[in-house]
């Protein structure tokens, strides 16, 4: 496939780093055409973001192209004239996060977005002030007979803060508007002069149940602006850490689903077993999240064969028993009763939406990192992608047990057959004037992280791109014509990050 | 001596009726714990939690009006009084007469009318929402549950709970044992839906949209809520006793030994709700009509069978 579009801009694998001046510049309708084309041809917009010049005020726009298909990268930026450009939104429905952040972030306004309200509430900046927290228009359907029901940003539950606006008839949902932004923290901003001894740290808790993605992504881009050459070891090592590190979360997950709809024995199994799954990954690094485990240059744990065995039996025995707890769920009709047609989404909204991870493989949508921008251990191995095609709970459920019983098969052949040697480069200090991108399919989807460095080799922007960032409109269309009540399980299904999306 | 023998009865009734209930939830939770593995919550953990909220100050929104603190205390008012014409173990019940089946529905009709006023009075969204469901589902249960009675009334010929539940109801097992399974099926969906329990409503969510009964009693706290508590554990203890007694119609003669075997049904039927919300998912709210409808049909015709 080769549109004109992509020969205005710069092709870049994944976890490739280029001489900044290499991403072409062009005037901002070239690159909004070259966008809007590009996204024609079964592109997707991975990123798209502003950034300040060095040399003075102008805002610099970024976009990252992701092209399944060649599993090319593609990127180009521009720097629209005046306080406004026209939105991309109207023609492409995945700019509208991103337009809405830039118009946030620089107080550049995207003519004719459709909906253009705060993201984030960043603390005042040039030429804007900070907006209200949580003061922002909502869809309002008028009349006698429709309500209004506002769930958080206080939930009962332990849970990060989101609110959550439903316009209902009765039990019927007609429109669920979701906002964030209450966990804004300034990570990217506090990113910029990196890397610092506490780059690592900010990555491995941007999202706390993601610290092996963030910081696989993180470590990824460092070593491709440095030119650091990771040992295999390491790489199967990192392979290891991450699909641990989803089936924590597919596990804990699944036995959340099985919470929500009152099902008692697979909840709590499923909750024992996710401490199983963490402990696997303390038995690799010490800690159950994985931190400290992927560092710049490889990994900070080796594991020798004593642990390696161990790890294989314990993944094999609880593996056992997560096959046990799940397939009660299957064959539980009062739980297939809840899961089937419920919060469906369909292919069409996938794809328009850009949905990432097991929420659009759901969908059918064959999108899966590992396998069409495979980096590291996965460009050596093969993970069938799993999809499932009815885009409910139903399918999101499968999804992930499809993946934990593939997860654990990768693992074990991994660790059974380790390659020799280190398991850690000593990583440079990254070059000056690179420009990177990284892309880590994380358990929830695809991460992306997009760096440049200054002339002194120390970060001068770096873009974080949580898969939830793509995801959460993709639950507010899932509730359309639903009820109500079925919200809990519908937002289960797609466990979305809120720290991970407010950043 | 039988005026004596008469204030014994009564006390013992009252006590029952005052102690017991709790532990029957204690029981359930007990159920569910071994079910999933668990040690579980100490068998008295409901008596800590109704005595922990008894203690506790209240807060009441400056927005409710005396309609939010009355709920509670109508709610558990009734419930009591509804205890009263219950009778435990085939012993006539300290309150008796003809009709005292209507009384009995509708005293938790009563409650129930002033827990959604005080819901609705909260102006909450969620509590609204909670109040809508409650009275849907309700109307729902109510047919079924006196199609139920009807049913005991036309085997016994009275319209007292006391006679309908009395010493007779042994031999009628023999003749009228189809009607009566279906009748006891009906009641016990009645009891599940009444006492929020899974696959109607789940006690155990803290997901407010779910919900159905504890969503409207949300913003009640202290020793409000802990009447609240109290109450919920008298009703499913009264029309669990109406089950046990259709289900284990034990006269020996021996009163002792009729409350022991009572007793033991009781907790019976606590453990077989723990089981059942142990193996099945909740319903989808939307169906659960449709559960109370195929109530109301299994006693409408176990009715039918004893009509002709």
């Amino acid at each position: 496939m080769n549109g004109a579009c992509f020969d205005r801009l710069a092709a870049l694998h994944n976890g490739q780093a280029v001489s900044r001046d290499r991403v072409p510049e062009l005037p901002f309708l070239d690159l909004r055409t070259a966008i809007l084309e590009g996204v024609e041809l079964g592109g997707r917009l991975a990123a798209f973001f502003g950034r300040k010049t060095a040399s003075g005020g102008a805002v610099e726009l970024v976009a990252v192209l992701a092209l399944d298909a060649e599993g090319q990268l593609y990127v180009g930026r521009a720097t629209p004239e005046g306080a406004s450009f026209p939105a991309l939104t109207p023609e492409c429905t995945q700019a509208h996060l991103f337009e809405r952040e830039i118009a946030e972030q620089f107080g550049l306004a995207p003519e004719g977005h459709p909906w253009l309200k705060p993201v984030r509430y960043p603390p005042a900046g040039e030429g804007r002030s900070m907006p209200s927290i949580g003061v922002a228009d909502f869809y309002r359907v008028a009349g006698e007979e429709p309500h209004e029901v506002a769930v958080g940003p206080v939930h009962a539950g332990v849970i990060e803060p989101g609110h959550f606006r439903f316009q209902c008839h009765g039990e019927n949902v007609f429109h669920l508007e979701i906002m964030l932004g209450y966990q804004h923290r300034g990570v990217e901003r506090a990113l910029v002069g990196g890397p610092t001894k506490r780059t690592l740290h900010y990555m491995e808790t941007l999202a706390g149940d993601t610290s092996i993605g963030h910081a696989l992504a993180h470590c990824m881009l460092v070593e491709a602006m440095s030119g650091t050459r990771v040992p295999a070891r390491a790489h199967a090592l990192r392979g290891v850490a991450l699909e641990l590190e989803r089936l924590a979360n597919h596990v804990g997950d699944l036995g959340a689903l099985a919470a929500d709809v009152g099902f008692l024995p697979t909840a709590a199994y499923c909750g024992r077993l996710r401490g199983d799954y963490l402990n696997a990954t303390a038995l690799l690094c010490g800690s159950r999240f994985g931190r400290g485990m992927v560092r710049p240059g490889g990994v900070g744990f080796d594991l020798d064969p004593a642990r390696a065995e161990t790890l294989v039996a314990r993944l094999d025995a609880a593996l056992r028993d997560t096959r046990t707890a799940v397939e009660l769920l299957w064959n539980s009709p009062s739980v297939q009763a809840r899961f089937e047609e419920t919060g469906t989404v369909s292919r069409e909204v996938a794809l328009e939406l850009g949905l990432v991870g097991p929420a659009a493989r759901a969908c059918g949508v064959e999108r899966d990192v590992r396998q069409t921008f495979p980096s590291g251990i996965y460009q050596f191995t093969q993970l069938p992608v799993a999809t499932a095609d009815s885009g409910d709970v139903f399918a999101r459920a499968q999804v992930r047990w499809l993946e934990i019983e593939r997860s654990v098969e990768f693992i074990r052949e991994q660790v059974q057959a380790l390659p020799a040697g280190a398991c850690r480069a000593q990583a440079g200090a990254p070059a000056a004037g690179r420009f990177g991108v990284s892309l880590v399919e994380g358990w929830r989807g695809e991460i992306c992280h997009v760096a440049t460095t200054d002339a002194s080799g120390r970060f001068s922007d770096y873009k974080v791109v949580d898969p939830s960032f793509h995801n959460w409109t993709g639950l507010a269309m899932a509730l359309r014509g639903q009820q109500i009540s079925d919200f809990p399980l519908c937002n289960k299904s797609f466990n979305l990050s809120y720290c991970g999306h407010d950043l | 001596m039988g005026l004596l023998l008469g204030g014994l009865y009564l006390l013992l009734h009252v006590a029952v009726v005052a102690t017991l209930p709790p532990l029957l939830f204690g029981c359930i939770v007990k159920t569910k714990a071994l079910f999933a593995g668990r040690v579980g919550a100490p068998l008295l953990q409901p008596y800590y939690d109704i005595l922990k909220l008894l203690r506790k100050g209240s807060v009441f929104s400056r927005t409710t009006t005396w309609v939010f603190r009355a709920g509670p205390v109508v709610g558990l008012a009734t419930t009591l009084l509804a205890a009263l014409v219950v009778p435990l173990a085939g012993r006539n019940a300290p309150l008796s007469f003809a009709g005292d089946l209507i009384l009995f529905a509708y005293l938790f009709g009563l409650a129930r009318f002033f827990t959604i006023c005080a819901a609705l009075d909260t102006g909450s969204a969620f509590e609204g929402m909670g109040a809508a469901r409650e009275a849907t589902f309700s109307c729902l249960a109510e047919p079924a549950l006196f199609f139920g009675l009807f049913a005991l009334v036309r085997l016994s010929g009275s319209l007292s709970l006391s006679s309908m539940l009395g010493a007779g109801l042994a031999q009628e097992w023999a003749g009228a044992g189809a009607p009566l399974v279906l009748v006891v099926v009906s009641l016990f969906i009645v009891l599940l839906a009444e006492n929020c329990r899974i696959p109607v409503d789940d006690p155990n969510t803290h997901l407010e949209l779910t919900m159905i009964h504890e969503v409207m009693v949300l913003d009640h706290g202290g020793p409000a809520f802990g009447m609240i508590l109290y109450a919920a554990t008298v009703k499913l203890f009264l029309l669990g006793a109406v089950i046990v007694r259709i289900l284990c119609p034990v006269d020996t003669g021996n009163p002792l030994l009729d409350g022991a075997a009572f007793v033991v049904g009781l907790f019976a039927l606590a453990v077989a709700i723990g089981v059942v919300e142990s193996v099945m998912a909740r319903l989808r709210l939307v169906q659960v009509p449709s559960l109370l409808v195929a109530a109301c049909l299994l006693s409408a015709f176990g009715l039918t069978l004893l009509a002709g």
